[in-house]
This record gives C-alpha cells, sequence and structure tokens, in this order.
C-alpha cells in the first residue's frame, strides 16, 4: 500500500488507490461515523429545525475512549490528567469540571457534525470513482481519486479523527518508533489495524504536503 | 473588553499589570494550551497553525515543537471567548486543547 496523495496544480490533490485499499478505506470511515453517532435529522426522522437549534448538547465526556480523545475537555490539565487518590477535590478542579460540562453543552453536537461532513465527504468521495479497468497503477478495480481543495480539507480533518480513534483503540502512547506497536509479529491480532494506521499516517502526511503554499 | 464607561472616569489608568485586583478580574488574559499527543503528526500541527492562526511557519513550526518537547504550549492569549472560540476550533482539528487563566 504505497500509494501517497500529489499535489494536481490547481490546489487540489489526487491519488491512485485499489479496490482493496478504497474497501479498507470506506470500511473504516464508516466505524468512525459509527462512532459518532447520528446527526439529529436522523435520530427523530422529521426533527423541528428550531428545536434542533437549541437543543443542548452533553455535558459529560464520553466514556469510549476514543470518543473521549475526539472531544475533549475544554478545561484542566489536559491529558495528564487529574491526579487520582487525592482526598476530595479542590475548588478549582470543581470549577473546571463546571466550565468544561458548559463548554461540552454548547460545542459538542456543532463539532460532530463538523466531524460527521468530513467522513461522509469521504465516503462521497469513494462511492463516486469509477472503477478504471485500463489503471496500471490500481489494478483492476483500482481508480485515481481527485480532490478539491475544500475536500482535500475535509479528507485530511477525517484521516485525522480516523487515526485518533485508532490511536485510542491501538493505545499508542510513543510517538517514535521505538514502540512495540511497530515490531508484533504478525500473527498479533493488533497487526492489521497498526498497518492501518501507519498507511492512513502516510496517506495523512502527503496530503498535508500537497495543502502546504 | 475596555469597552464605553457610562461615567467619566475619575483615573486614566493606564494598562498595568501592577494594578490592585479588588474585583474578580475580566480583563485577566486567558490561554489556549494546545497539549502534546503520540499520534498527531509534527507536519499537521504545524499546519493547524498556519491555517488556523495565520502564523508563518517558523512560527508555526517553533509552537509545534514547544509541544513536542515541553508537553504543551501556549498558542494564543485573549479574551475567555475569544480563547474557547479557538480551543474549539483546535478540538475539531483534532488537537487537544484547553484554555486556562494566563496568570
Amino acid at each position: 500500500m504505497a500509494g501517497h496523495f500529489e499535489a494536481t496544480g490547481d490546489g487540489g490533490a489526487a491519488i491512485a488507490l485499489d479496490e482493496v485499499e478504497i474497501s479498507i478505506l470506506r470500511s473504516l470511515v464508516v466505524q468512525l461515523l459509527e462512532l459518532i453517532g447520528p446527526g439529529e435529522e436522523s435520530a427523530e426522522g422529521e426533527q423541528d429545525p428550531l428545536a434542533s437549534l437549541f437543543a443542548e448538547g452533553p455535558s459529560e465526556p464520553p466514556s469510549d475512549p476514543a470518543l473521549a480523545r475526539l472531544f475533549p475537555d475544554a478545561y484542566g490539565p489536559g491529558p495528564a490528567g487529574r491526579r487520582e487518590g487525592e482526598n476530595g477535590e479542590s475548588a478549582e478542579d470543581e470549577e473546571e469540571r463546571r466550565a468544561s460540562a458548559e463548554f461540552r453543552r454548547y460545542t459538542e453536537k456543532d463539532l460532530r457534525a463538523r466531524k460527521r461532513e468530513d467522513g461522509l465527504a469521504v465516503v462521497r468521495a469513494l462511492d463516486a470513482l469509477t472503477p478504471d479497468p485500463a489503471s496500471r497503477r490500481g489494478g483492476a478495480g483500482g481508480a485515481v481519486l481527485t480532490l478539491k481543495p475544500e475536500e482535500s480539507r475535509q479528507w485530511l480533518g477525517a484521516l485525522n479523527d480516523l487515526r485518533l480513534a485508532i490511536g485510542a483503540r491501538l493505545e499508542v502512547t510513543d510517538d517514535d518508533d521505538s514502540s512495540e506497536l511497530y515490531h508484533l509479529p504478525d500473527s498479533d491480532p493488533r497487526k492489521p489495524m497498526v498497518m492501518a494506521y501507519l498507511w492512513l499516517g502516510g496517506l495523512q502526511e502527503t496530503l498535508i504536503e500537497t495543502l502546504l503554499p | 473588553m475596555g469597552g464605553v464607561s457610562v461615567a467619566p472616569t475619575e483615573i486614566e489608568r493606564p494598562e498595568s499589570a501592577e494594578e490592585p485586583v479588588e474585583v474578580p478580574q475580566p480583563d485577566v488574559p486567558w490561554a489556549t494550551v494546545v497539549h502534546n499527543d503520540p499520534v498527531n503528526l509534527m507536519s499537521y500541527v504545524t499546519f493547524v497553525f498556519q491555517s488556523y492562526f495565520g502564523y508563518p511557519k517558523e512560527k508555526a513550526k517553533k509552537l509545534m515543537m514547544d509541544v513536542h518537547h515541553k508537553g504543551r504550549a501556549v498558542v494564543s492569549t485573549g479574551s475567555r471567548e475569544e480563547m474557547e472560540r479557538d480551543v474549539q476550533a483546535m478540538h475539531g482539528y483534532g488537537l487537544w486543547a484547553t484554555l486556562q487563566q494566563d496568570r
């Protein structure tokens, strides 16, 4: 899976994907969309647009680690986390928790909507691909995907969210290559997910290069 | 923030950090802090600082390196409302950001 994005010269990007890559990418993004959850409109069939405009989001952080990474608290210690085992919590902790809850109520719905839109843009682009039987690079069922600048940004967002979610699942904690995750034996059940994670990193890296001036 | 005062003020105070604080100060600046994480690519973090904040490449890169090596970096300062906007934007990009009073 050595595909990488190239700049198209008009601000867009292009990549040749084979059939397997298209199918893996689609399936991962669909899982991401399932994780993020449905939008307001599909929850209740016909939703009063005014009601959904004023509907509040959740105030508690998601319990799923991947979702919690996509929707972190806006106040508090960050990834370092609160120290456990202290007797009681300080007034400051309590204030941060309250402010985080309020922030979440007013922002998380929009954030989820944006991430959903990015993911849907990827699925749409993949579904619109016309297989190119003559493609030498993609092989049978492969195709060349071309993105407009705005689509590139949505893809970049979705690829990043995907890597964050997979990174949380794999419990990636090191950002260097020495992590045992990158040296797993073929028999390890995590191996395919690690391969996908690294492949997505390559896609994202080369897509960023096309967006830099 | 500074805004319009209704009554004429008696003293024209210069902006000063030494001013004694009597009431909780809404004007104490807030900061957006981006935290290091093992997943986000260094090139991506730099790209976000460039495209969202409009920072020149060198500054964006330096901030990214600060995040990477020191674990966190202040990427913007301003009012609480402005920083909530920045934090929300950072979460949109998938960066782990928090806001705090810039003491």
